[in-house]
């Protein structure tokens, strides 16, 4: 069974059609359901989850300590007041949102193909999530205190100042892991009551009939699972616009010079669609080699992925053109030195190093030949990721180290604890997932069945 | 009609192990007469739902509705907060400046109405519900994706053990069984 899908050249090929003629319901059945619950766990995964556990514990340090001497560790000082941890939380929930856009905004345009590929995104947008959310906390320097973001009755008589973007971003970002959650968790009813089924071991078997809340496939149980994965898909398609549009306005909003453009939030928001896309490709194409799953997830899937990767990529360079646009446009003398100073000044390297990755590289996604090679994809995503983290960087440090007082112009670079707080969470990322991809369906194996059952594609 | 026997029961099961046969044979227990069926299956047959009648139509509802309490909650959380239990003078704005409270309206709107969704799938679904009788059915089995279910249950007025079986019978199944209440 395991070497079926290999050996039929329609996938080595790669032929237009989105899945295998020859897959039927249960085929996806046995192949995902082995994954889950064969008791032989390859090596490999013991492997990654042991390294990614190391950079786990390397993540808890580095929190630790900046919780213990403060933020001063890090290499950005006022007026940087926003560094690397910035930096990467807006990273990271871009990352989550290409998991709601397959998931939600796919699934209100019934493009059936995003089957195979949304239980694996959607589970990357709670971890991105689980990830970035850490960030903003432990900025603060006192994270004890992050609740006094929250409206809550308390002692001190203190409201939040809701006029803030920073406090939006609280509510958005609450509600974009609040509505994520259990929509991941609903998708996920039916086949863990199929894996209770088919479980030989008592303990897996009654620890998926605990997590599958007794679903048993009552047909008006489906009509009310389908009625309500329509409805948080259209809840969910505005919430995944707005939450990166409010990360934009964090920044809009102020009248820093670099930021203060109404550009921001839709460009925001291809960006992180853009990302989030990309580590998709970084993650599916090893595990789709890894666990042979080249039937359910085909090179059309892939190039799907990367149809979208490019045209959000176009998106973030004409998001990069009105950056450049406004500042001349509006002929505010402020703004356009600081547009000057990022393209020449002492963070030129950055910025260009960000405009290639970005714009340049995802270019050759409008060749066929790259969209349908897995390791130039995974390749391209690699250097996306590098350029999206880059933009972000770019778009902080640059507005905020020029400050208007040239006394007080603080150029820094990132130091050993900033390095260090850019690849540690990945710990995180990687531990959940690896988890994830061993204890849970990859796919969602009742959708993926009912458009085979129905025959689309 | 309701023997001893019978009462012990929640229903004759029959087993099919293809959804046209199913989708059939729910056709054809419709036009003999049978109201209490129910159908269990792997996955989602959007057939099925034409043929059995069932409709969700109170969900959408309940959700509209949550959006609209969310949206007066968000701006009734901070109009409270911002006007009448700390009113503080912020650079000259308004106490009111309702166009900054829309971006909470909107996400407790969204929130609201998810939770709603999530919630109300479960509750009208009656989860979580760790013991339902079908599972005493022999052989049945989600994890297939090849098994369809057809079940009339003992309270549907027309049951009767023998003839419904009999009937059942007739719709070609692979097998019909008894499921213990």
């Amino acid at each position: 069974m395991l070497s079926d899908d290999i050996r039929d050249p329609a996938i080595r090929t790669g032929t237009p059609s989105t899945r295998p003629g020859w897959l039927t319901p249960s085929w996806v059945m046995d192949r995902v359901g082995e994954l889950v619950l064969t008791s032989k766990t390859p090596l490999w995964w013991w492997v990654c989850l042991a390294l990614s556990f190391a950079m786990l514990g390397a993540f808890g340090f580095i929190l630790t300590n900046i919780v213990q001497q403060g933020v001063g560790l890090w290499a950005f000082n006022i007026p940087v007041i926003w560094g690397v941890d910035i930096t990467n939380f807006v990273f990271w929930i871009g990352i989550g949102h290409a998991g709601t856009l397959i998931s939600a905004v796919l699934l209100l345009f019934r493009q059936t193909w995003r089957t195979s590929l949304s239980r694996f995104a959607e589970s990357m947008t709670l971890f991105a999530l689980a990830v970035a959310g850490l960030f903003p906390i432990f900025h603060l320097g006192r994270p004890w205190l992050a609740l006094w973001l929250v409206p809550y009755p308390n002692t001190l008589g203190l409201n939040p100042q809701w006029r803030s973007p920073l406090v939006w971003d609280v509510f958005a970002i609450s509600t974009y892991l609040l509505v994520s959650a259990p929509f991941w968790y609903m998708a996920l009813l039916p086949d863990m009551a199929a894996m209770r089924d088919k479980a030989k071991n008592p303990v897996v078997r009654g620890a998926f009939a605990a997590l599958c809340l007794g679903w048993r496939g009552d047909h008006s149980h489906w009509e009310r699972y389908h009625t309500a994965s329509f409805l948080l898909a259209a809840i969910g398609t505005p919430l995944v616009i707005s939450v990166h549009s409010i990360v934009g306005l964090d920044f809009a909003v102020s009248i820093i010079s670099g930021w203060h453009q109404t550009v921001f939030p839709p460009y925001f928001v291809a960006g992180a669609v853009f990302s989030g896309l990309a580590m998709v490709l970084v993650m599916a194409v090893p595990l789709r080699s890894a666990f042979k799953l080249q039937s359910l997830i085909t090179m059309d899937h892939l190039e799907n992925a990367a149809k979208l990767m490019l045209v959000t990529g176009l998106l973030v360079g004409y998001g990069y053109l009105m950056e450049a646009f406004a500042p001349y446009y509006a002929g505010h003398k402020e703004e356009v030195a600081l547009f000057n100073d990022r393209v020449a000044g002492f963070y030129a390297p950055y910025f260009w190093s960000m405009v290639v990755a970005n714009v340049a590289f995802s270019q050759l996604l409008w060749f066929r030949p790259v969209r349908r090679n897995p390791v130039l994809l995974v390749l391209i995503s690699l250097v996306i990721l590098v350029g999206m983290w880059l933009e972000r960087f770019v778009i902080i440090v640059t507005s905020l180290y020029a400050h208007r007082l040239t006394s007080m112009w603080n150029p820094s670079v990132p130091g050993v604890w900033d390095i260090a707080t850019i690849f540690a969470p990945f710990g995180l990322f990687l531990t959940l997932m690896f988890l994830f991809i061993r204890l849970l369906p990859l796919l969602p194996i009742h959708e993926v069945q009912e458009v085979i059952a129905e025959g689309h594609d | 009609m309701a023997t001893s026997q019978a009462n012990q029961l929640y229903g004759l099961v029959a087993e099919f192990h293809d959804a046209e046969e199913l989708i059939h044979a729910a056709e054809k227990a419709k036009a003999a007469g049978y109201e209490e069926i129910r159908a269990y299956t792997p996955y989602r047959i959007e057939a099925l739902s034409k043929v059995l009648g069932h409709r969700e139509n109170l969900l959408p509802w309940l959700v509209y509705f949550a959006i609209f309490v969310g949206i007066v909650a968000g701006f009734v959380m901070q109009y409270w907060s911002d006007v009448i239990n700390y009113p503080i003078n912020v650079a000259g704005r308004p106490l009111n400046s309702w166009p900054s409270f829309i971006i909470i309206m909107f996400e407790l709107a969204i929130l609201f109405s998810a939770v709603t969704a999530f919630g109300g799938m479960m509750v009208r679904n009656g989860f979580p519900v760790p013991y339902h009788p079908i599972f005493n059915t022999p052989d049945f089995d989600l994890s297939s994706g090849t098994r369809f279910y057809l079940c009339i249950k003992v309270t549907d007025r027309q049951f009767h053990l023998q003839r419904t079986r009999e009937f059942l019978q007739t719709l070609n199944p692979k097998a019909v069984n008894e499921a213990k209440a």
